[in-house]
């Protein structure tokens, strides 16, 4: 690697962290489990046997590589060339099973025998309750109590997977309370307890263990986009952000590519200034969150921000370390779609492509005019989930 | 001299850390519960910042965290209250919450503030020791400030050497694997932890908390340390109490009662 490329390099230093966000703030009852990961994750992870195992996982029960689609009747009304990247067509219907399979196999080699979760939308409960019962291992999941009432069908799904899902009933009773609840779990089961972190947050080495679970998704497009066009670099490549792991994933290979425009778009719930958005970016300020050192919406006392959006999944108060660095950078440009500009979306992708999204990808498909994407350039919009789960609120909205 | 330090000097054995949170159950008991606890005789006090996020704590201090909250409790609140608290309070005080109001509010003024009012140490859980070290010791040392340590039955020996080598004050001694408040008792696993640190010799002296609640567990934890921490125990007290001064002075003088029979009180 050249001198270079090493100075503007936008991967984890040594120490854990992305310029300053990251790092691994948590208390001294966590420090063995966080330590054993952080000083194996990266020798487990270049075990061959685990790369085998690992992306036997991939093709043959998720079902990657996932297409990556030139969305013919989006590109002519954006005047535009978008492909999008079929992550809905993941085994249950997201990424985020690409995060949970490399964690469980990275259990397994570290002889946990339980796993714990937290979850919004359920999302990602259900893809570590699915390699759980894949692996037969134990699995708790925790999730705010208000989203188990919210999310009906995945709470469903868990269960008849095999897990255990108990509410989070503290604070706001939403994701950031599973979070909590999550992480006292593992507190107090220590030794024989993994904790499967869904998005790229926590304290490192999990936003970077994460991220790359996830970078099969820009490993896949680049490989896919030089074989349609020609080119491995898009101009422009498209994620909602949350915590952020699907877009980690479908910038990985990218981020030091500084010709190709990271776009990362947050929910602006019911408008930046509405008092009900989860816009974080837009509306925080640098401080630490569930283990690192980022971005987070809080008061003025530094107490953390209940978010709102429509979608579940980007109900979220910060963003993971790497993608605060990228936006105090300005090397991600950050966006934010209102619940109505995300639904909006979504009815038209439905209409023009036949794609159903999920609520959250939508927030990456409302940018698409915004972009000042011309004719000859190509975009990627990571299509990060399907939208069966949401069809009650699309339902709801529809004209 | 800091008074933590004091303290341990003259009275190495027996020593009761109380822990309160600050702004429950009412906003301003602060300075009622301090001078109730100081008067029943107790030997430190930990005030509590209230932290929407406390990972840490199990549900009861959960709860008392969020009630201050509701309170209206803040930083800048609680200074207010502790100012010119050292005309009658001469316990070691510390202050424990979590790095981000603490950040929020600034480090150097946070402490600046905390040698105003007369805190003598803080307990930051989810402050690394490495950020401590590199960023914050300095200004720590600058303000007289004590940070406080935690180790765990966990923790490996090369890190409780680590751990003793930055310390100054005590080290919490964290009972078990667990929040604060789930457990109860002294185990016999928890016996050979305890007999494990004694034997390692280190600089420091140790209080032990999470699952101290009463006379019993309190006594207990005293054969194995310079003393204990109570927190979720007396957090239930408060939450129940139609009169605070005196159920705390009965409280700590119950817990305390062997101390208090030898003294001759």
């Amino acid at each position: 690697m050249s001198e270079v490329a090493d100075k503007v390099s936008f991967q984890v230093n040594e120490q854990g962290y992305y310029g300053v966000f990251g790092g691994a703030f948590i208390p001294e009852m966590l420090y063995p489990n966080v330590e054993e990961l952080r000083d194996n994750y990266l020798k487990i992870m270049a075990e061959p046997e685990f790369q085998r195992e690992f992306n036997d996982l991939l093709r043959d029960y998720v079902g990657r590589p996932t297409p990556l689609y030139f969305a013919k009747r989006l590109s002519e009304k954006y005047g535009t060339n978008i492909y999008l990247k079929r992550e809905d067509l993941c085994h249950t219907g997201a990424h985020k099973v690409n995060n949970t399979i490399g964690q469980i196999l990275m259990a397994k080699r570290l002889g946990k025998k339980k796993i714990v979760a937290e979850t919004g939308a359920g999302q990602h409960g259900v893809a570590t309750a699915t390699v759980c019962a894949l692996m037969g291992v134990e699995c708790i999941v925790y999730m705010g109590e208000l989203d188990i009432e919210r999310q009906a069908p995945n709470v469903a799904r868990m269960k008849l997977l095999g897990a255990e899902v108990r509410p989070a009933s503290s604070g706001s009773k939403t994701l950031k309370d599973a979070t909590n609840e999550a992480m006292r779990h593992w507190i107090s089961n220590p030794v024989d307890t993994h904790y499967i972190i869904g998005s790229v947050v926590g304290p490192h080495p999990y936003p970077d263990m994460v991220a790359r679970f996830q970078s099969v998704i820009s490993e896949e497009i680049k490989k896919q986009l030089a074989e349609k066009t020609g080119r491995e670099n898009p101009d422009f490549v498209v994620a909602c952000v949350g915590g952020g792991s699907n877009a980690a994933g479908a910038f990985y290979h990218y981020l030091d590519v500084p010709e190709v425009q990271l776009v990362a778009v947050e929910a602006a719930g019911q408008g930046i200034t509405s008092g009900h958005s989860a816009a974080t970016t837009a509306l925080g300020k640098p401080g630490v969150l569930h283990g690192s050192r980022t971005i987070l919406m809080q008061t003025e006392d530094g107490q953390v921000v209940e978010p709102y959006s429509i979608s579940a999944g980007l109900d979220y108060p910060g963003i993971g370390p790497m993608h605060a660095y990228l936006y105090d950078s300005g090397r991600g440009k950050f966006l934010s779609a209102t619940d109505e500009e995300a639904l909006q979306a979504a009815f038209e992708l439905a209409r023009t492509e036949g794609i159903i999204p999920a609520l959250e990808t939508s927030h990456a498909l409302a940018v698409l005019d915004r972009l000042g994407a011309t004719q000859d350039q190509i975009v990627v919009v990571n299509l990060s989930g399907r939208g069966d789960k949401d069809l009650a609120t699309y339902m709801k909205h529809i004209d | 001299m800091n008074r933590i330090i004091q303290l341990f000097n003259d009275q190495p054995t027996g020593n009761l850390n109380v822990y309160f949170t600050a702004g429950f159950p009412q906003l301003d008991d602060t300075r009622r519960i301090l001078a109730a606890l100081q008067e029943g005789g107790v030997d430190l006090v930990e005030i509590g910042m209230p932290y929407s996020d406390p990972v840490a704590d199990g549900e009861t201090i959960q709860q008392s965290n969020q009630q201050a909250l509701e309170n209206g409790m803040t930083l800048r609140t609680l200074f207010k209250q502790l100012e010119g608290m050292r005309e009658t309070i001469h316990v070691p005080v510390l202050l424990m919450g979590y790095v981000n109001p603490v950040v929020q509010y600034g480090i150097e003024e946070f402490c600046r503030k905390c040698a105003e009012v007369g805190v003598d140490g803080l307990i930051l859980p989810d402050m690394p020791m490495d950020v401590y070290l590199n960023e914050y010791k300095a200004i720590f040392d600058s303000y007289g400030l004590l940070n406080i340590f935690l180790v765990t039955p966990q923790t490996s020996e090369k890190r409780i050497r680590q751990i003793d080598e930055v310390s100054a004050g005590f080290i919490y001694t964290v009972s078990s694997a667990s929040v604060t408040g789930s457990q109860t008792g002294v185990s016999g696993d928890m016996e050979a932890y305890f007999d494990r640190l004694n034997a390692m010799n280190l600089r420091n002296p140790r209080l032990i908390g999470f699952g101290i609640k009463d006379r019993p567990t309190f006594e207990k934890a005293c054969c194995y340390s310079q003393g204990a921490i109570i927190g979720s125990a007396f957090i239930r007290i408060l939450q129940e109490s139609n009169n605070l001064e005196e159920d705390i002075k009965n409280f700590i003088s119950e817990v305390k009662a062997n101390k208090r029979t030898e003294i001759g009180v």
